[in-house]
C-alpha cells in the first residue's frame, strides 16, 4: 500500500517543470458512434481513468476540422486526442478515412507551427473498447505529463 | 439574449456521490445568460421532467443544459419534454457528467471541476443552437426488386400482398434464380420446383407485380422515396403478349447442337430460340442473337418464324428502355459459383466426370438433362462410387476465398443421400474440413446421411484427382486416422464456393450502396440493421449479401419487404434535421463536398434570375440522402457548408469554454 | 541483353549432359551467356534446411556478383538453383531488415530487379518460341514425349510465379515445338523423392516408380526433364525400380535441352546423350526411322 501511495505522488509531481505540466488540459475530439460509446462503456463498467481529459463530441471524425486542433492548443490544451471508429467500421462509411488522410497531411503543418507532435494522438476506439479508451487516456496523459511544457508556448503567449 | 436553464442531476448518488452537484449548480448560475440553475435527485423521473417543463414556461427559456448521464441515455427524453413546452427539441444539450465524470473518477474536487467544465461547454453550445426542423421527404409508393430468385420473389410477393405496386426485374429469360435449378432441398427433401413454381406463377400473375424478365437495371438516380430507374428490356425477338409458349419455334430451330444450356450448367445443349427450362415464367422463349443463324448468316434462316402459329417472332425487335419512379428498392441479385480452374489438381474441366455441385443437382433433377437418372457425363454410365469434395474454394485464403460458403455441407449431405436413394448398393465418400449443420433439422439430416445412407465421411482435404483406367483416383488425407487414402471413384462432385453474382459490384456502385471486398453487399449494421443497405431506401435480400440457404433467403426477402411496407405506411419519410446545409451566397461551386460525400447527397443546383438567366451554380444537399456526418464541411474551402447541430461556431465555443 | 549463367554444382558434375547440351543449343542459336565469375553453392538442400540466413546469403552472393557485372538476367538451368536464387531475391525484396543483414555480411550491395530464369522460362521467355521453332531442322513427329516437372520449378507459386503449379504446360509447349507429341499423364508434378535418394532409396523408388509407370502407361517413348535431381532419380534409379517391381520400363530420360538439340539436328554425341544410364539408342533409332520415312 505504501508503495502505491508513493507512486501516486510521483505521478502527480511535475517532471520537467513549466506551466501546467503537472495537470495538463487534454481535449479529445471523438465521434458519436464508436469512441463516445466506448467512453460511455468505460463509465458503465466503472473503470477509472485520468481526469485531465475533456471530450468534445462530433457526429464523425470526418467532421473534425484540423483547425479545431489548433484552436484547442491555442486555448491552452497540452494534448489533443482524435478518436473514431476503426477502419471499415465508420458509421458513415468513410468519414474516418477522410479524417485519417487529413490528419496525415495536417501533422506536418502542426509540426511547422511548433507543436510537439507527441502532443497529438490519433486512435480508433470502438463502442466495445471501454478498456482501450481507458488505457489510451491514461497513457496519453502520462506522456503529456512527461513532456516539457514549452513546446506549445507559441500558442499561449499573450 | 439567451435565457438558459441548467439542470444538474444527482442520479441518486451515482453523480452526487463523486461530484459536488451544488457547486456545479452554483457555477452554472454565474454564467451570463443562465437564468435558472437547479439540481435535482432524478431529472429523468416524472417530477424531474415536470420541474424542467415548469421552468421552461416560467422563465421562458431559450435553451436547456442537462448535466446528467450520457446523451445516448436520455437526450430524447428531455428533447421530448422540451418540445411539449414549445421549445425546439434541438435546444436541449447534455453535459455527460455521469459516464464521463462520476463513474470514472474518484477525486471529488477534481471530478467536480471537470463536471463544471463540461457543463460550461454545453452552455456555450446551447447559446449558439439554431432551431432545427426534421425533414420530411414525400414517398412514391412503388417498389423495385432487382433479381427474381427466391429472395426477390418473396420480397416482391410480400410487398405486393401489402397492397403496394412492385416492379420485379430479372436478367435471365425466366424468374426462379438458382433455387429452380436445384433438385430436392435440404433438410426436408421437398422438390425445389414443386415449391418454387407456384411462387413464380403467383409473382407473374399478381395484379400488383410488373415483371420484366430478360431485363437489366441500366441506371438509377434519386433518393429514398424518389428513385428514378431506367430498365433495359433486352430485345427478346418474341412478342410476349402474343406468345402462347407452344414450343413450335424451338422445335423447329436447326441450332440444336453446340450451344450449351446455361440452365443445365453445360450438361446439355439448347437451341438458339429457347426457354431455359420447361416451367419457365414467363413461358416465352428468347432468341439468342449471338448464335442464331438468322443473325449470323444474313437473315436466311427463319424456320422458327415459319413454325410459329401466332407469328409472334419479330427479328427486328430492339432493346427498349423503360423508366420508372419508385420509393424503395430491394437488391437481391444472388450468387455465382466460383471458377474452380485454379484447382488444377482436381482436374475440373479436364476430366468430364469431375463436376460441380450445381451440375450434380441438374443430374438429380427429373427435369434435368438425364431426367433424374444419375449418369456420368463421359459415358452415360451410372456411377457406383462418388467422391464428394467439400470446401473447394471456400475457406481457402490462398487460392479461393477465406469465408465459408455455408450451404455446401448441407447440399453435399443431400447429394450423398439422394445418390444412395437412387443407386442402390452405391457408395459415397465425403471429404470435409468441418461439418456445419446448425439450423433446424440439419444435424439430424447429416447424421442420417452417414448412418442410414452409409456415406463415409473423411475429415481431410483432397490433394489430387487423376484418371486411371476409367476410374478417377482421388488421393487425400484422412486426418482423423492419420492415413493417406486413395479412392477409385466413378465420379467426383466438387462443392464449389459461392461468390457474388458477376456485375453485382457495378450495380452496387450504381445504387450507391457499399459492398465488401468480395462484392457482397454490406448491411447498414451487420446485426441490428441486416435488411438495410448503407443508403436510405435501398434494402438487401438473399445471397447477394453473403452465403445463406433457402430459408434464410426467404426470411431476408420478407424482412426487406416488411421494411418497405413499414416505410410506405406513412406518406412522408422523416429524417432527423441534423443534416448539412449550404450557404448559397458564399458557395463557389468547387464541389469538393460532392467528392467526399459517401451518400451521393450533394448535387449541383443552378440559380437563375427571373428571366431564366443562370446566375451561379451551387452545391445542393438532398435531405433524403444526407446523414449529417459532416465530411463535406471539412472539404469546403469557402466555409459554405455546415452541419446543423454541430456548427463551427458551436465547436469553437466549446473549445473556448475549456480554455485554461 | 546481357545474360548471366549460373551453372551450380550439378551441371558441372552428375548432370554434365545438361550443360553440354545447353551450351550446344545456345551456340546453334547464336545466344551468348557468361558464367558468373567465382560463383558459389546456391545453398540448396543443406543450407535452407539448416540456416535461414545462410540459405539467403549464399544465392544472394551470386546475384550480387551478377548485379555488379551489369547483367540483366540470370539463367539457372538447375531447378533447385533457380528455386534458391528466386527465393533469395524474393525474400530480399520483401524483407528490408534481412536485406540489410545479408548485404552487410556479403559486403556487397544488392538492389537489382534482375530477372532470374529457370530453363523453361529462359527458353520460352528470353529465347522465344518463334526462334526455337525456326531452329527445328529435324522434326521429331511421331515421337511421344512425357514432360516431368517435379516440384521445384513451380513451387512455391507465390515466389516462382511460373506456370500453373498444379497443371504446368510450358515444357509440353517446348516439346510440341520440336514436332514431337506431348503426352498428357497424371503425375507431372508428383514428388520424385528428391534428395531422399541417398538416405531413403526405398521411398524414392516408390515415388519415382509411380511417376515412371504412369508415363509408361500413357505410351510415352521417353521423358524430358529440366531438373538434375529429377533426372538422376528417374534415370539412375530406373533399373532398380524395374527389378523391384518386376516390370520393364526402358524409358530414356533426357534433358529438355537434349531434346531440342536433337530436333535442331545436332549429333546426339555432341549432346552427350550417351552419358545417361538408360540408353536412348532405341529412341534415337526411332527418330532416324521417322526422319527416313519422310
Amino acid at each position: 500500500m505504501e508503495d502505491k501511495d508513493v507512486k501516486k505522488e510521483e505521478h502527480k509531481a511535475p517532471k520537467h517543470g513549466g506551466d501546467n505540466s503537472s495537470d495538463p488540459r487534454i481535449i479529445a475530439f471523438v465521434c458519436n458512434w464508436c469512441t463516445y460509446s466506448g467512453a460511455d462503456l468505460a463509465g458503465t463498467s466503472r473503470m477509472k481513468y485520468s481526469d485531465n481529459v475533456r471530450v468534445i463530441k462530433l457526429p464523425c471524425t470526418g467532421r473534425i476540422d484540423p483547425l479545431f486542433i489548433v484552436e484547442a492548443f491555442k486555448k491552452g490544451a497540452k494534448g489533443v486526442l482524435v478518436s473514431g471508429c476503426h477502419p471499415g467500421d465508420c458509421h458513415y462509411t468513410s468519414g474516418n478515412y477522410h479524417s485519417r488522410r487529413k490528419y496525415a497531411t495536417f501533422r506536418d503543418l502542426l509540426g511547422y507551427l511548433g507543436v510537439d507532435l507527441d502532443r497529438v494522438e490519433f486512435s480508433w476506439v470502438s463502442a466495445s473498447e471501454g478498456n482501450k479508451w481507458v488505457s489510451i487516456i491514461n497513457e496519453f496523459t502520462d506522456k503529456i505529463k512527461s513532456l516539457p511544457g514549452k513546446s506549445t508556448d507559441i500558442f499561449t503567449k499573450k | 439574449m439567451s435565457r438558459i436553464g441548467v439542470f444538474v442531476c444527482w442520479c441518486g448518488s451515482n453523480i452526487a456521490g463523486t461530484v459536488d452537484v451544488e457547486k456545479v449548480r452554483e457555477e452554472a448560475a454565474k454564467i451570463p445568460g443562465v437564468v435558472s440553475a437547479l439540481d435535482y435527485k432524478y431529472m429523468c423521473s416524472d417530477p424531474g421532467q415536470n420541474s424542467l417543463r415548469n421552468i421552461i414556461k416560467e422563465k421562458n427559456l431559450t435553451g436547456i443544459v442537462l448535466a446528467a448521464c450520457s446523451p445516448h441515455m436520455h437526450e430524447n427524453t428531455f428533447r421530448k419534454a422540451a418540445a411539449k413546452e414549445g421549445l425546439n427539441p434541438y435546444f436541449v444539450e447534455i453535459a455527460n457528467i455521469r459516464e464521463q465524470v462520476s463513474w470514472v473518477h474518484e477525486d471529488k474536487e477534481r471530478a467536480t471541476a471537470k463536471a463544471v467544465d463540461l457543463m460550461k461547454m454545453m452552455v456555450e453550445k446551447v447559446k449558439r443552437d439554431r432551431p432545427i426542423e426534421d425533414v420530411r421527404v414525400p414517398l412514391n409508393k412503388k417498389a423495385l426488386v432487382i433479381g427474381g430468385g427466391i429472395a426477390g420473389i418473396q420480397a416482391a410477393l410480400d410487398i405486393a400482398n401489402g397492397g403496394v405496386e412492385v416492379i420485379l426485374v430479372e436478367k435471365e429469360p425466366s424468374i426462379g434464380g438458382r433455387m429452380i435449378q436445384l433438385d430436392e432441398t435440404f433438410p426436408t427433401l421437398d422438390c425445389s420446383s414443386c415449391i418454387m413454381t407456384p411462387k413464380m406463377v403467383e409473382a407473374n400473375q399478381h395484379p400488383n407485380i410488373k415483371l420484366y424478365t430478360y431485363s437489366e437495371v441500366e441506371d438509377i438516380s434519386g433518393y429514398i422515396g424518389n428513385f428514378k430507374v431506367k430498365i433495359k428490356k433486352k430485345a427478346r425477338s418474341v412478342v410476349e403478349k402474343d406468345c402462347t409458349g407452344c414450343g413450335e419455334c424451338w422445335n423447329a430451330c436447326p441450332m440444336h447442337k453446340n450451344v450449351k444450356s446455361e440452365f443445365n450448367v453445360n450438361l446439355s445443349e439448347r437451341t438458339a430460340i429457347y426457354v431455359p427450362f420447361p416451367q419457365a415464367v414467363p413461358l416465352v422463349p428468347v432468341l439468342d442473337r449471338s448464335v442464331c443463324l438468322h443473325f449470323k448468316k444474313g437473315g436466311k434462316c427463319q424456320k422458327c418464324y415459319d413454325a410459329c402459329g401466332p407469328k409472334c417472332i419479330n427479328f427486328d425487335l430492339q432493346d427498349e428502355i423503360i423508366e420508372e419512379t419508385v420509393g424503395a428498392i430491394v437488391a437481391s441479385t444472388g450468387y455465382d459459383l466460383m471458377d474452380t480452374s485454379m484447382y488444377g489438381e482436381y482436374g475440373y474441366g479436364k476430366y468430364k466426370d469431375v463436376i460441380s455441385g450445381l451440375q450434380f443437382e441438374r443430374l438429380l433433377s427429373a427435369s434435368g438433362p438425364t431426367e433424374g437418372v444419375i449418369k456420368r457425363p463421359s459415358d452415360g454410365k451410372t456411377p457406383q462410387t462418388i467422391v464428394f469434395v467439400q470446401c473447394v474454394g471456400s475457406r481457402d485464403p490462398e487460392k479461393g476465398v477465406p469465408y465459408c460458403s455455408k450451404v455446401c455441407c448441407m447440399y453435399t449431405a443431400k447429394h450423398a443421400k439422394l445418390f444412395a436413394h437412387k443407386v442402390h448398393g452405391s457408395q459415397s465418400y465425403v471429404f470435409y474440413i468441418d461439418i456445419r449443420s446448425t439450423s433446424k433439422g440439419y444435424e439430424e439430416f447429416v447424421r442420417g446421411t452417414m448412418e442410414q445412407d452409409g456415406a463415409i465421411y473423411l475429415r481431410g482435404r483432397v490433394s489430387k484427382i487423376y484418371e486411371d483406367e476409367g476410374k478417377l483416383i482421388v488421393k487425400g488425407a484422412d486426418t482423423l486416422s492419420g492415413n493417406q487414402v486413395e479412392i477409385a471413384a466413378d465420379m467426383v462432385v466438387l462443392a464449389t464456393g459461392v461468390i457474388p453474382k458477376k456485375g453485382s459490384d457495378k450495380l452496387a456502385q450504381m445504387l450507391g450502396i457499399s459492398y465488401d471486398k468480395y462484392g457482397f453487399f454490406t448491411e447498414s449494421h451487420p446485426k441490428l440493421r441486416p435488411a438495410e443497405s448503407s443508403t436510405a431506401g435501398i434494402f438487401l435480400a438473399g445471397m447477394a449479401q453473403g452465403p445463406r440457404d433457402i430459408p434464410e433467403s426467404v426470411v431476408s426477402g420478407s424482412a426487406a419487404a416488411s421494411k418497405i411496407l413499414g416505410l410506405f405506411s406513412k406518406n412522408e419519410y422523416e429524417v432527423e434535421g441534423t443534416i448539412a446545409n449550404v450557404n448559397e451566397a458564399t458557395c463557389v461551386a468547387c464541389f469538393y463536398c460532392q467528392r467526399v460525400c459517401a451518400y451521393n447527397a450533394i448535387s449541383k443546383k443552378e440559380i437563375k434570375d427571373r428571366s431564366g438567366k443562370l446566375i451561379k451554380v451551387v452545391a445542393n444537399v438532398n435531405p433524403g440522402l444526407c446523414t449529417g456526418c459532416g465530411a463535406c464541411v471539412n472539404a469546403c474551402f469557402s466555409k459554405s457548408i455546415d452541419v446543423k447541430g454541430f456548427m463551427d461556431d458551436q465547436i469553437y465555443a466549446e473549445i473556448k469554454a475549456l480554455a485554461v | 541483353m546481357k545474360l548471366a549463367y549460373y551453372p551450380g554444382c550439378s551441371l558441372k558434375g552428375t548432370s554434365f549432359e545438361y550443360e553440354v547440351s545447353l551450351l550446344k543449343i545456345l551456340e546453334a542459336m547464336n545466344i551468348e551467356i557468361k558464367e558468373i565469375p567465382d560463383w558459389n553453392c546456391c545453398g540448396a538442400s543443406a543450407a535452407h534446411s539448416i540456416n535461414h540466413n545462410l540459405s539467403v546469403a549464399l544465392p544472394a552472393r551470386n546475384l550480387a556478383i551478377a548485379e555488379k557485372d551489369g547483367y540483366e538476367s540470370v539463367l539457372a538451368p538447375c531447378a533447385a538453383c533457380s528455386n534458391r536464387l528466386k527465393n533469395a531475391a524474393y525474400e530480399l525484396k520483401n524483407d528490408d531488415i534481412l536485406k540489410k543483414k545479408i548485404t552487410d555480411s556479403l559486403e556487397m550491395p544488392y538492389d537489382s530487379e534482375m530477372s532470374i530464369n529457370n530453363m523453361l522460362e529462359f527458353l520460352i521467355g528470353t529465347v522465344g518460341k518463334d526462334k526455337i521453332k525456326s531452329m527445328v531442322k529435324k522434326p521429331l513427329s511421331g515421337l511421344k514425349v512425357a514432360s516431368y516437372y517435379g516440384c521445384l520449378l513451380v513451387r512455391p507459386p507465390k515466389v516462382m510465379q511460373f506456370d500453373d503449379p498444379e497443371n504446368p504446360v510450358t515444357m509440353d509447349e517446348l516439346v510440341a515445338l520440336t514436332g514431337a507429341e506431348p503426352v498428357d499423364y497424371s503425375f507431372k508434378t508428383e514428388c520424385c523423392g528428391a534428395i531422399n535418394s541417398l538416405s531413403k532409396p526405398d521411398v524414392v523408388m516408390a515415388l519415382t516408380g509411380n511417376v515412371l509407370y504412369d508415363i509408361k502407361k500413357h505410351g510415352a517413348d521417353l521423358v524430358v526433364v529440366a531438373c538434375p535431381l529429377c533426372h538422376s532419380n528417374l534415370d539412375v534409379r530406373q533399373r532398380e525400380i524395374e527389378r523391384k517391381y518386376d516390370e520393364k520400363l526402358g524409358l530414356p530420360v533426357l534433358f529438355i535441352t537434349e531434346l531440342l538439340g536433337l530436333s535442331f539436328g545436332i549429333d546426339p554425341k555432341d549432346l552427350a546423350i550417351d552419358g545417361h544410364m538408360v540408353a536412348a539408342d532405341r529412341v534415337l533409332k526411332k527418330i532416324e526411322g521417322l526422319a527416313n520415312q519422310r
